[in-house]
C-alpha cells in the first residue's frame, strides 16, 4: 500500500510539472508547423508568469493574473509575428532576443514594482489556482487500488492541470480534422502551395504564433499562481527549452508531445525525490548529478533515442514569394 | 505571321490586353495583349526568360501586373490574388509543383477549397465530387496516397485534378512535360484533349515544339517580354515557330561529323549499387566511353541512370565492380569522391541543377567556381581572390551566352536555361577529359539546346569523352555516337547511331532486350 501511495505521488508530481512543459510544447507546436520556429517560448512564459504574478498580487484574484500574463505573453508572441512573419527577419534570432528581452524586464519592473529584488509579493491562497476535489473523490477513497488512484492522481489538481491535459486531443483534433488544421500544416510544410490556393500565408501565420501566444501565457501564469505563489527572477529556469526539446522528441505531433513531456517531468519528480537518498550499491549521489536528470535525459533522448525527428519542412523560412 | 482568325465561339474566354511587368530593371513583360478562345489548346513559346511564367503569373493572381487588363469571358476583373483568379475560374499547375508533400492526394485537393471549419463531411462530399471529376477527365488518382510516394506523372494528374476541383474553365500548365515520360507526356495530352472537348480552355507553355505542333490549336510567341507572333497552328511548322522564337533563321538539328573514337578513357566493369533498403538500383552496369565520342544513355527517368552518373562522377559509393578512370582502377574500397574526379580530369553537370549544381542563394559568381574554388588561379594564398572569381565568371558567361551577364546576379533570378549555361561553362572551361552530363537541356529553350548541344559536339571532337543521360530520345539520337538503354538498373542493349531510332530505343527502355550487349563487355 505504501509503495502504491509513493509511486502515485510521484506521478501526481510528474503532471504537476508536466503542466508548463505540455502548455508550452503545444504553443511551440502551433507555432512550428506553422512554419515559425519558435525559441521564444521560454521568454513568452518567463513575462507571462511575472505579469500573471504581479497582477494576482495587484489585484487578489487568480483569474485576473491569468488575463495578464497572457496579454504579456501575447504582446512578445506579436512582436514576434511582427519581426519573422511581416518584416521576414531570422526567426531564430528574434526568439533568442526575446528571452533575452523578457529576463531583463522582468527582473528590472519586477524591482522597481515590488522592491523585493526582482520577486513579487508572495500570493495568498484565494489569489492563487487551488486544488479542486473532483466529485466523490472521498467518498471512493476507500476503493482498493482505484480509491486512491482516483483520490491522489486524478482528483486535487489545480483547473490548469486539467486544461492542459484536455488541450492535447483538442489540438489533436484541430490540427488533423478542421480546415484551420489542414492550413495550419500545410504552411508549414509549403507556403508556396497555401498562397496558390488562395490562402493568406501572412494571416495564418499570425494565428498560429498568437495561439502560441495564448499558450505560453497559460504555461507562465501556472508557474507563478498555481504550482508557485508568486515570481521569482528567471523561474521559468529552460522549462521553455525543454518544452521545445519535448516538441522535437515527440516528432511534431500532440500525442507523442504529451508522452514526451511526462518524461521529462517524471525524470524531475524522480530527481527531486532522489535527492539526498541513498542508492543502493551506489551510495549518496551528488546532487548536481541528479538535478541534471532531467536534462541528460534530454541530451540522451535527442541525441538519436528516437529515431530521426523531421521539422515541418518550411519551418525556419519566411515566406517570399519567389523562386 | 498569319493573321488571327475569327474566334471559334462568339466571346472569349480570356483577353490579356497591354499587360506590364518589371522586376527592377528586367522588363519581364511589355505590353502583352493575348487572347484565348473557348474550347481551345493555346501554345505560349519563347526563349528562357522570355517573360511566359510571369504572364501566367499575372494571370493567376501570383504577380500583379505594372499596367494592362484582364477580360474573363467578356467582363473585366481585377485579379489581386490567386482566390481572385480561382473564384473566376482560372486555375493554374506550375512549373515546380505547388503540393504539400505529406499531405494525403485527398488532403491536397481540399486546401482552400475545404467546404466548411470542419472537414469530415466535407471529405465525404470531395471524394464523391472528384470520384465524378476523374471520370469525367480520365484522371485517375490515387486519394489516400501520400503525395511524396507518387510519381511526377501522377503528382502532375493531382495538380491538375487540383485546379479543376477548383472549378477551373481555364487551366495553364507551365512547362508540364519537362519532368515526364513519354508514356506519361501521352497521357497528359489525352487528359488536355478531353478538357478542349469539354469546352475548357488549357494554356500550355512548353518548350518543345513537337508537342506544340501535335495538341495546340493556335499558339502565340514571346520574345524579350513581347508578343512577336501568332499563329493557327495547322498552318505553322516547327522552323517557323523556331525562327520567330529567336528572332532570326536558327537551325533545328545539330551538325555532326562521323566520331574517330580513340582510347578507352572511361569504362565500368560490372559495376552494382545497393541502395539503403536493398535494392539493387544498378546491376552489373559495364559501359566503355572513349576518348572523341558521345555515348548517350536512354531510359525513363529512375531507371538507374541517376546512380550510374552518381557513381562515376564519385558523388556515391557502389558495391561491386570496378570503374576504370584513364588507366586507373577504382574499386569500391577505394577513396574517390567529387573533388578526386575533378582532379582526375573528369567534370560533372548533374541532373537537378538546382539541387546538386548551383546554390540558389549565391550570386552567380559564387555558383560559377562550385567545385573549382580550391583553384589556384582564383586564389590569394588562403583567401578567394574575389576580383579574380568574378573576372572569370564573366569571361565564361560571354564565352557560353549567360544572360543577362551580371556575375552579381543571385542564381536563382537568372531562368533555368541560362543557369544551365552557367553550370556547363564552369565543367567545360576546363578542358576535362572526361565529361558526364544529365538532362543537359531540361527547361531550356531551343535556342540555348542547339547552343549546348554544339558545344558538346565541339568538345567531343576536340578529342574528350563525354557521357550523355537524357530522358530526351530526340536529344540522345541527335548527339550520341552509340546509344545505351537502361531498364530497371540494367544496361539492356546498346545501338550504334545508324541503328537507333526512336522506336527501337522505345522498346528497348519498355525492357525488352533487342541487341545483345556489344561494345560495353569489356574483352
Ligand atoms: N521574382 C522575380 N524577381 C526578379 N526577376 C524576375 C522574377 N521573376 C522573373 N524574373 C525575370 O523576369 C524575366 C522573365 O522570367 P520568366 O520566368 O517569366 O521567363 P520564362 O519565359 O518563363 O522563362 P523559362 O522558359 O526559363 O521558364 C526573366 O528575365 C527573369 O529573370
Ligand atoms: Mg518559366
Amino acid at each position: 500500500m505504501d509503495t502504491l501511495l509513493g509511486f502515485l505521488s510521484l506521478l501526481d508530481s510528474t503532471f504537476r510539472l508536466a503542466t508548463p512543459l505540455l502548455l508550452a510544447a503545444l504553443a511551440g507546436f502551433y507555432s512550428e508547423r506553422a512554419g515559425v520556429v519558435d525559441i521564444g517560448l521560454e521568454g513568452k512564459m518567463l513575462v507571462a508568469a511575472f505579469a500573471s504574478a504581479a497582477a494576482a498580487a495587484i489585484y487578489g484574484s487568480a483569474w485576473v493574473g491569468l488575463g495578464a500574463g497572457i496579454l504579456a505573453s501575447l504582446a512578445l508572441a506579436l512582436l514576434h509575428g511582427f519581426a519573422c512573419i511581416t518584416h521576414k527577419g531570422n526567426q531564430v534570432v528574434s526568439g533568442v532576443a526575446l528571452n533575452i528581452v523578457a529576463l531583463g524586464l522582468t527582473a528590472v519592473l519586477g524591482n522597481a514594482w515590488f522592491q523585493m529584488g526582482g520577486r513579487t509579493p508572495n500570493l495568498p491562497a484565494d489569489a492563487r489556482f487551488g486544488e479542486l476535489t473532483l466529485p466523490l473523490a472521498e467518498t471512493l477513497r476507500g476503493v482498493p487500488l482505484l480509491g486512491p488512484i482516483y483520490y491522489e492522481l486524478v482528483s486535487g489538481h489545480n483547473i490548469l492541470v486539467y486544461l492542459a491535459l484536455a488541450i492535447v486531443p483538442l489540438t489533436w483534433w484541430i490540427a488533423y480534422r478542421t480546415r484551420f488544421g489542414l492550413r495550419l500544416r500545410a504552411v508549414g510544410e509549403n507556403p508556396a502551395a497555401v498562397d496558390t490556393a488562395g490562402i493568406s500565408v501572412t494571416a495564418l501565420r499570425y494565428q498560429a504564433v498568437l495561439i502560441a501566444g495564448v499558450l505560453c501565457g497559460i504555461a507562465g501564469s501556472y508557474l507563478s499562481t498555481a504550482q508557485g505563489a508568486g515570481f521569482q527572477t528567471n523561474m521559468t529556469a529552460g522549462k521553455g527549452f525543454l518544452a521545445l526539446a519535448a516538441l522535437i522528441l515527440g516528432k511534431w505531433k500532440p500525442v507523442p508531445t504529451l508522452f514526451a513531456c511526462l518524461a521529462f517531468a517524471f525524470a524531475d519528480a524522480l530527481q527531486t525525490r532522489l535527492q539526498g537518498v541513498a542508492l543502493p550499491g551506489i551510495g549518496e549521489v551528488p546532487v548536481q548529478l541528479i538535478e541534471a536528470l532531467p536534462y541528460l535525459l534530454t541530451v540522451l533522448l535527442l541525441a538519436g533515442f528516437v529515431g530521426k525527428a523531421i521539422p515541418p519542412k518550411a519551418s525556419g523560412r519566411p515566406y517570399v514569394k519567389d523562386r | 505571321m498569319s493573321a488571327a482568325p475569327p474566334p471559334v465561339s462568339p466571346a472569349w474566354a480570356v483577353e490579356l490586353v497591354g499587360i506590364d511587368k518589371r522586376f527592377g530593371p528586367v522588363h519581364a513583360n511589355r505590353d502583352v495583349t493575348l487572347r484565348f478562345a473557348p474550347s481551345s489548346i493555346h501554345g505560349l513559346v519563347g526563349e528562357n526568360g522570355a517573360g511566359k511564367s510571369t504572364l501566367m503569373s499575372i494571370l493567376y493572381g501570383f504577380y500583379e501586373a505594372d499596367a494592362g487588363e484582364i477580360l474573363v469571358r467578356g467582363k473585366q476583373v481585377d485579379i489581386r490574388t490567386p482566390q481572385d483568379a480561382i473564384r473566376l475560374g482560372i486555375g493554374m499547375v506550375h512549373q515546380h509543383f505547388m503540393l504539400v508533400e505529406t499531405f494525403t492526394v485527398l488532403e491536397n485537393l481540399l486546401l482552400g477549397h475545404e467546404g466548411g471549419p470542419v472537414l469530415g463531411p466535407a471529405m465525404q462530399r470531395a471524394r464523391a465530387e472528384v470520384r465524378e471529376l476523374e471520370r469525367q477527365f480520365g484522371l485517375e488518382v490515387p486519394l489516400d496516397a501520400l503525395v511524396s510516394d507518387l510519381p511526377v506523372g501522377v503528382q502532375q494528374r493531382v495538380e491538375i485534378l487540383k485546379a479543376l476541383y477548383r472549378g477551373a474553365e481555364v487551366l495553364i500548365l507551365d512547362e508540364p512535360t519537362a519532368v515526364l515520360s513519354p508514356p506519361e507526356v501521352e497521357q497528359l495530352f489525352r487528359i488536355l484533349e478531353r478538357l478542349r472537348q469539354q469546352g475548357r480552355t488549357v494554356l500550355l507553355i512548353t518548350h518543345k515544339l513537337k508537342e506544340i505542333m501535335a495538341i495546340t490549336d493556335r499558339v502565340s510567341v514571346l520574345r524579350r517580354g513581347q508578343v512577336v507572333a501568332e499563329f493557327i497552328t495547322a498552318e505553322t511548322d516547327r522552323q517557323a515557330l523556331a525562327d520567330a522564337m529567336v528572332g532570326r533563321k536558327t537551325s533545328l538539328s545539330v551538325d555532326k561529323a562521323p566520331s574517330h573514337p580513340g582510347d578507352v578513357l572511361l569504362s565500368a566493369q560490372n559495376v552494382n549499387v545497393i541502395d539503403g533498403r536493398g535494392v539493387t538500383t544498378l546491376k552489373d552496369a559495364c559501359l566503355n566511353v572513349r576518348a572523341g565520342e558521345i555515348v548517350g544513355v536512354a531510359g525513363v527517368a529512375g531507371n538507374g541512370q541517376s546512380e550510374l552518373l552518381e557513381v562515376l562522377s564519385g558523388m556515391c559509393r557502389f558495391d561491386s565492380g570496378t570503374v576504370t578512370l584513364k588507366g586507373q582502377e577504382i574499386h569500391p574500397a577505394t577513396k574517390y569522391d567529387a573533388a578526386d574526379a575533378r582532379r582526375r580530369g573528369l567534370a560533372h553537370v548533374p541532373e537537378d541543377r538546382l539541387k546538386l549544381a548551383v546554390i540558389k542563394e549565391f550570386p552567380a559568381h559564387e555558383s560559377a567556381i562550385l567545385g573549382y574554388h580550391q583553384d589556384k588561379s582564383l586564389s590569394k594564398g588562403w583567401r578567394l581572390n574575389w576580383k579574380q572569381v568574378v573576372a572569370k565568371t564573366v569571361s565564361l558567361m560571354e564565352q557560353f551566352d549567360v544572360r543577362p551577364p551580371n556575375p552579381n546576379l543571385r542564381t536563382s533570378l537568372f531562368s533555368g536555361g541560362n543557369q544551365q549555361k552557367l553550370v556547363m561553362a564552369r565543367e567545360m572551361e576546363r578542358e576535362p577529359d572526361i565529361l558526364l552530363v544529365g538532362q543537359p537541356t531540361r527547361g531550356v529553350d531551343i535556342g540555348a539546346i542547339a547552343f549546348i548541344h554544339r558545344q558538346l559536339v565541339s568538345l567531343r571532337d576536340r578529342g574528350k569523352a563525354i557521357l550523355l543521360v537524357s530522358a530526351e530520345l530526340d536529344e540522345i539520337l541527335a548527339l550520341s555516337d552509340r546509344i545505351l538503354v537502361m531498364c530497371d538498373g540494367e544496361i539492356v542493349g546498346e545501338l550504334s547511331a545508324a541503328e537507333a531510332n526512336e522506336s527501337r530505343i522505345g522498346t528497348m527502355m519498355a525492357g525488352i532486350k533487342d541487341a545483345p550487349v556489344a561494345e560495353g563487355v569489356p574483352a
